[in-house]
């Protein structure tokens, strides 16, 4: 690109051929307000706040819009003179003659130094820059809006002031609209984005603080590119040129001498658990929405906040749900007791609530965990031995007093209790995932009733499965904690270690060998190795068994009619032996 | 010099080995020549009182065929055992069994019952029974007595050698003859004790000719069901063909004829029960994983037991039906 | 007393063995009448095994694989579910009550399950009687030594033939 000398308030520079001055004063740390420009779209110069003095050396002079004036060889700018501010002025008086003082001309208006527009104030917020317009065309590519009537009745719209169909909800235009003129409306219970901090719903966010690799990614159902083929404003901004439209999920095949399975749990849903009205009133959350919303990264900022955005006076925190219930899990997820007890402990730090906690047991077993607990009750949390029973709204509720009544037997004072509550934590039960089968099937180790996997050996082997090299870690062999969850891992890691520092492994000295002498090729024992272990030798007219791919489920052992397929280890002789033993 | 001397008896047997032998054509001469003829109650009248009178260990080899069922025959097998240096199993009736062991699927009384009074053919109103001693003007006479399980050779004597067969082929036959003439003849030593002759240690589908492929059992069908091509393996037809539990030896004539093998040969040497491995290989290339095709496969087969027995129920882990 | 069945269990390594396990650990009490050898898949189990209890004196045999479906060797367990009805077949067809043999899917972790099985299993045929092998050994100085005396010699009194 060839370069042009330029000078912009005496500072000489080169600008590239065809940019605007606008442009090119930036590049020198030089302001120009603009209220119409948007860099990623062709200048409009509606606005004219960009105005700036062009001169030549001959001494011509004339005021343009910087936004879309190019530059040329030996074009001086200036941009702060009397006759450049009086245009801004007298601009800007024009622009507020129409549109009430919104912020963004309040602002500018203080710059200007101007306190009392000449014509007044308008009454309308749109200023017809057109960046709605042109961002849903040019950037969005939806064509929604457009300019309608003329003069005066000039305005901002749809076609026909009909909702619009090409409106694929967006909200560029909103977001671009320097005043705020246009605001995204629930149309239909089309909601857009709610008032509160719900977080990020850009089309292209990093999932979460702590995710890895912590680089954005791309919503495609959000992406307007996905949908209109347009915008693309991530690409161009992206210095690096990382984003690429095209890139679908890959699936990629490796290699591996060991597989740790650390699936982990799915919460349990207590939705079923009509009693305690958990998805019916807003205020009962399960704990795994509670741990969210006082995270530093969550939309609430970590605040403890109920529905209505104010901090809860009163929580009631209930163990066991779905845990150590006959009608769904029988077993202790062992982990609710003492996260029930943190949560009071970071409610107490955080708000003046009071809490209950409702349990059937207290097990606080680990090191340390009773002194914990110990502690909250120091802290002065209630707490109550017995189950909640059910949660229902307050009927005849005083000021002070929260939505929700929380019913349960003391068990300790023998007394039936109603406790008001502004909010419920429920802790619901860890869970297996319902693909664990899945899991389980594919690698070939055994599940329990309960959905965890199971170890080889619940002393001796307590993170092997049956599987050799398939290790287990954390809460997909059992509910945990994460210092128990941790130690398996790294008793897992440890193990693969193991396998993969000696770089072959032992045999398991049980397969089954085929016996040349004796296989007259029947051909009986092809099909039946889940393996394909066996195979036919075309030459030699018999089967033989490929000792490292046998696994010694000895089923062709035992259907090998003339008796050819030894399963060492198991043989005819050993098996029969036994029987004859174990019955004497 | 004395000739080695050869007995051969039948006991429980159809007599089929006995024809076998002299089957096995010009070699039969080598065997009149090489031999004396200690004992051989088919083809001439010796008595039992002449073997008994001679030497232990003076018949050099005896072929006994027939399967051990009643007392005369168990005499016998061990007056044998006694005088023979050699004692060969003959044929599938000695060494499993074979057909007159079928009668194990029975009781002695309910095969006496059906024999001397329910058949249709018999017509015996009194009911009479033969008698083991009967009192006649001249004395008692007496009959052999009958077991009520039919016993193989090897069961109830110690036996050298086994030559499998329903009956022995005679190739097989001659080929043992001319080995034995020449071991005898050329001081060489004997085959070790328990060596199976004139088989191999490969299962029938060794012999077989046929084109064989993965095994996928939807049906079975018997025999007179469908014409089998004679190129594929009739199992993969759907016929219940033994041969894979059988042992080789007879040159697959049965499966050459386009008619499954009814494993006459016997087990082969490795396995345990002839039937249970039958079974076993059989169902398990069954194709469903359905319990209830399977049973509505399975229940094609016509006498499960009877077939896959139909040789060696004596030879069997139970060694008879349980009555 | 009463009669006590021997049964013989073969076990599949990776489901019913573990499962019988479970059953220890848990302090599941389960019958002593079941006597177990461990093979590694149901489909190690040859019909002669079957035979081979019953002429050691078993009354019963149960054989435990995992779940159709959940074979640690994928799909053993399947030849195993073609073989036992064959051989109740063979088995009926030589006198022996089919019910005698039980094919039953146990898992690992069904202990419980295990317990249930055995129990039940014993107590059937505890009411089914002992099994009674006949004429199985032989005693050459019986005077049927097929049959080591056990069949009443009920056809020596018979009428006499008339001549
Ligand atoms: C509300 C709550 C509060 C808790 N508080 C505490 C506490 O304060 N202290 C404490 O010690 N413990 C606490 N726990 C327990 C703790 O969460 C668990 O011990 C821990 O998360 C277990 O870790 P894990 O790696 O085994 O499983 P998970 O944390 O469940 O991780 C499993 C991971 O595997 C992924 N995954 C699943 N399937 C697949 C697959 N097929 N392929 C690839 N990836 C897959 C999942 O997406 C997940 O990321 C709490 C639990 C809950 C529910
Ligand atoms: S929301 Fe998006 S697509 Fe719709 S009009 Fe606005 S910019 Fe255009
Ligand atoms: S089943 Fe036995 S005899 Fe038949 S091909 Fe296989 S190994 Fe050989
Ligand atoms: S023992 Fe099992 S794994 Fe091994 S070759 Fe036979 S069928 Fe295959
Ligand atoms: S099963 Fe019968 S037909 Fe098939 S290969 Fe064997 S002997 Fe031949
Ligand atoms: S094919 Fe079978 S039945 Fe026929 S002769 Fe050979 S072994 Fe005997
Ligand atoms: S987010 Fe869709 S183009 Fe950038
Ligand atoms: S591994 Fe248990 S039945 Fe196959």
């Amino acid at each position: 690109m060839p370069k042009i000398n330029i000078v912009i308030d005496g500072h000489s520079l080169q600008a590239e051929e065809g940019t605007y001055i606008l442009q090119a004063a930036k590049e020198v740390g030089i302001e120009i307000p603009t209220l119409c420009y948007y860099p990623h779209m062709v200048p409009y110069a509606a606005c004219r706040i960009c105005a700036v003095e062009a001169r030549n050396e001959r001494g011509w002079t004339k005021v343009v819009t910087a936004c879309n004036y190019p530059v040329w060889e030996g074009l001086h700018v200036h941009t702060n003179t009397p006759r450049v501010l009086n245009a801004r002025r007298m601009n800007l008086e024009l622009l507020l003659s129409q549109s009430k003082p919104v912020p963004v001309l309040q602002k500018l208006a203080d710059d200007l130094g101007i306190t009392e527009p000449r014509w007044g104030y308008g009454t309308d917020t749109c200023i017809k820059c057109g960046l709605c317009v042109r961002i849903c065309d040019e950037v969005v590519g939806a064509h929604a809006l457009a300019f309608g009537n003329r003069g005066v009745d000039r305005e901002i719209t749809t076609p026909f002031h009909l909702e619009s169909e090409d409106c694929i909800l967006c909200g560029a235009c909103a977001r671009y609209c320097p005043t705020g003129h246009i605001k995204m409306t629930d149309i239909e219970g089309r909601i857009l984005h709610s008032e509160l901090l719900l977080g990020p719903n850009a089309a292209i966010t990093i999932p979460f603080r702590q995710a890895v690799p912590n680089v954005p990614r791309i919503h495609t159902n959000q992406c307007i590119h996905m949908k209109t083929g347009g915008c693309m404003l991530c690409a161009k901004v992206c210095p690096k040129e990382c984003i690429h439209f095209d890139d679908q999920d890959e699936f990629e095949e490796f290699d591996v001498g060991a597989v740790i399975v650390a699936t982990g749990f799915q919460d349990f849903d207590p939705t079923p658990m009509l009693q305690f009205g958990y998805g019916k009133y807003p205020n009962v959350i399960s704990a795994i929405e509670f741990e969210q919303m006082n995270s530093a990264g969550s939309p609430t900022g970590g605040k403890i906040v109920m529905e209505n955005g104010k901090e809860p006076r009163s929580i009631a925190i209930l163990h066991c749900i779905g845990s150590r219930d006959q009608n769904y899990h029988k077993y202790c997820s062992r982990v609710c007791c003492m996260y029930a007890l943190k949560f009071a402990h970071l409610v107490t730090e955080k708000t003046s609530a009071e809490i209950y906690q409702l349990y059937i047991d207290m097990r606080s077993f680990g090191k340390g965990y009773e002194e914990f607990y110990q502690r909250i009750l120091d802290e002065g949390v209630h707490v109550i031995r017995g189950k909640g029973a059910e949660v229902v709204p307050t009927k005849h509720k005083r000021a002070d007093e929260g939505d929700l009544l929380v019913r349960c037997e003391d068990t300790l004072i023998s007394k039936f209790r109603e406790i008001p509550v502004d909010m419920v934590i429920l802790c619901t039960a860890l869970e297996a995932r319902k693909d664990a089968s899945d899991i389980a099937r594919k690698l070939n180790i055994s599940m329990g009733a309960d959905g965890w996997f199971i170890e080889a050996h619940p002393k001796l082997a307590p993170v092997s499965t049956t599987t050799d090299g398939v290790f287990l870690a954390g809460v997909c062999q059992g509910a945990k904690d994460i210092p128990d969850t941790v130690a398996q891992a790294g008793a897992a890691a440890a193990q693969a270690m193991k396998l993969m520092s000696k770089g072959e492994i032992m045999m398991d000295a049980a397969y089954a060998v085929i016996r040349e002498e004796f296989c007259s090729g029947c051909k009986i024992c092809n099909d039946l190795c889940p393996y394909t272990a066996i195979s036919y030798d075309e030459l030699k007219k018999i089967s033989t068994v490929n000792s490292a791919l046998c696994k010694a489920c000895g089923t062709c052992v035992a259907a090998c009619p003339s008796g050819a397929i030894v399963a060492r280890h198991f043989t005819d002789e050993q098996i029969y032996a036994q029987i004859e033993g174990i019955l004497a | 010099m004395t000739k080695p001397k050869l007995a051969v008896y039948w006991a429980a047997s159809c007599g089929g080995c006995d024809i076998a032998i002299l089957d096995i054509e010009d070699k039969i001469l080598d065997v009149a020549n090489f031999f004396d003829l200690a004992f051989w109650p088919c083809i001439a009248d010796f008595k039992y009182a002449d073997v008994e009178a001679m030497p232990d260990k003076s018949i050099t080899l005896t072929l006994f065929n027939g399967a051990i069922r009643s007392d005369e025959n168990f005499h016998i097998a061990k007056l044998l055992r006694q005088k023979s240096v050699v004692l060969c199993a003959f044929g599938s009736c000695a060494s499993d069994g074979c057909i007159p062991g079928l009668a194990n699927f029975y009781d002695k009384q309910s095969i006496m019952e059906y024999a001397y009074i329910k058949s249709p053919s018999t017509d015996n109103p009194n009911g009479v029974m033969p008698q083991p001693k009967t009192k006649v003007p001249e004395g008692e006479i007496t009959i052999p007595y009958l077991w009520n399980t039919v016993r193989t050779l090897p069961q109830v004597v110690d036996v050298d050698y086994i030559i499998p067969g329903c009956p022995p082929q005679s190739n097989q036959i001659a080929a043992v003859v001319e080995a034995v003439i020449d071991i005898l003849s050329n001081s060489k030593p004997l085959p070790p004790k328990g060596t199976v002759l004139g088989a191999t240690d490969k299962s029938c589908c060794d012999e077989c000719k046929r084109e064989r492929n993965i095994k996928k059992i939807t049906k079975f069908v018997r025999p007179f069901e469908i014409i089998p091509d004679p190129n594929l393996c009739l199992m993969e037809q759907g016929m219940v063909c033994l041969g894979p539990a059988t042992r080789s030896g007879c040159g697959a004539k049965c499966v050459s004829a386009n008619v499954p093998c009814r494993g006459c040969y016997g087990k082969p040497i490795n396995i345990h029960d002839q039937g249970a491995k039958m079974v076993s290989a059989l169902a398990s290339v069954i194709d469903s994983t359905d319990p209830e095709e399977i049973e509505q496969i399975i229940g094609q087969i016509v006498d499960p037991a009877g077939t896959f027995y139909r040789f060696s129920l004596p030879d069997s882990i139970l060694r008879r039906a349980q009555v | 007393m009463s009669f006590e069945p021997k049964i013989l269990g073969i076990l599949c390594n990776w489901c019913s063995y573990t499962g019988a396990d479970l059953a220890g650990t848990a302090r599941l009490k389960y019958p002593a009448n079941l006597m177990s050898v461990r093979v590694m898949c149901s489909g190690r189990v040859d019909p002669g095994f079957i035979l081979g209890a019953f002429r050691s004196g078993a009354d019963a045999v149960l054989i435990c694989g995992c779940h159709p479906g959940d074979c640690h060797y994928v799909e053993g367990n399947y030849k195993c579910m073609r073989r036992i009805p064959l051989t109740k077949l063979l088995l009926k067809g030589i006198g022996i009550d089919p019910k005698r043999v039980r094919l039953e899917w146990v898992s690992a972790s069904e202990g419980n399950r295990f317990q249930q099985v055995v129990t039940e299993y014993t107590e059937q045929i505890r009411a089914l009687g002992p099994f009674k092998l006949s004429d199985w050994a032989f005693d050459p100085e019986q005077s049927d030594p097929s049959d080591n005396g056990n069949v009443a010699h009920a056809l020596e009194n018979q009428p006499v033939a008339t001549r």
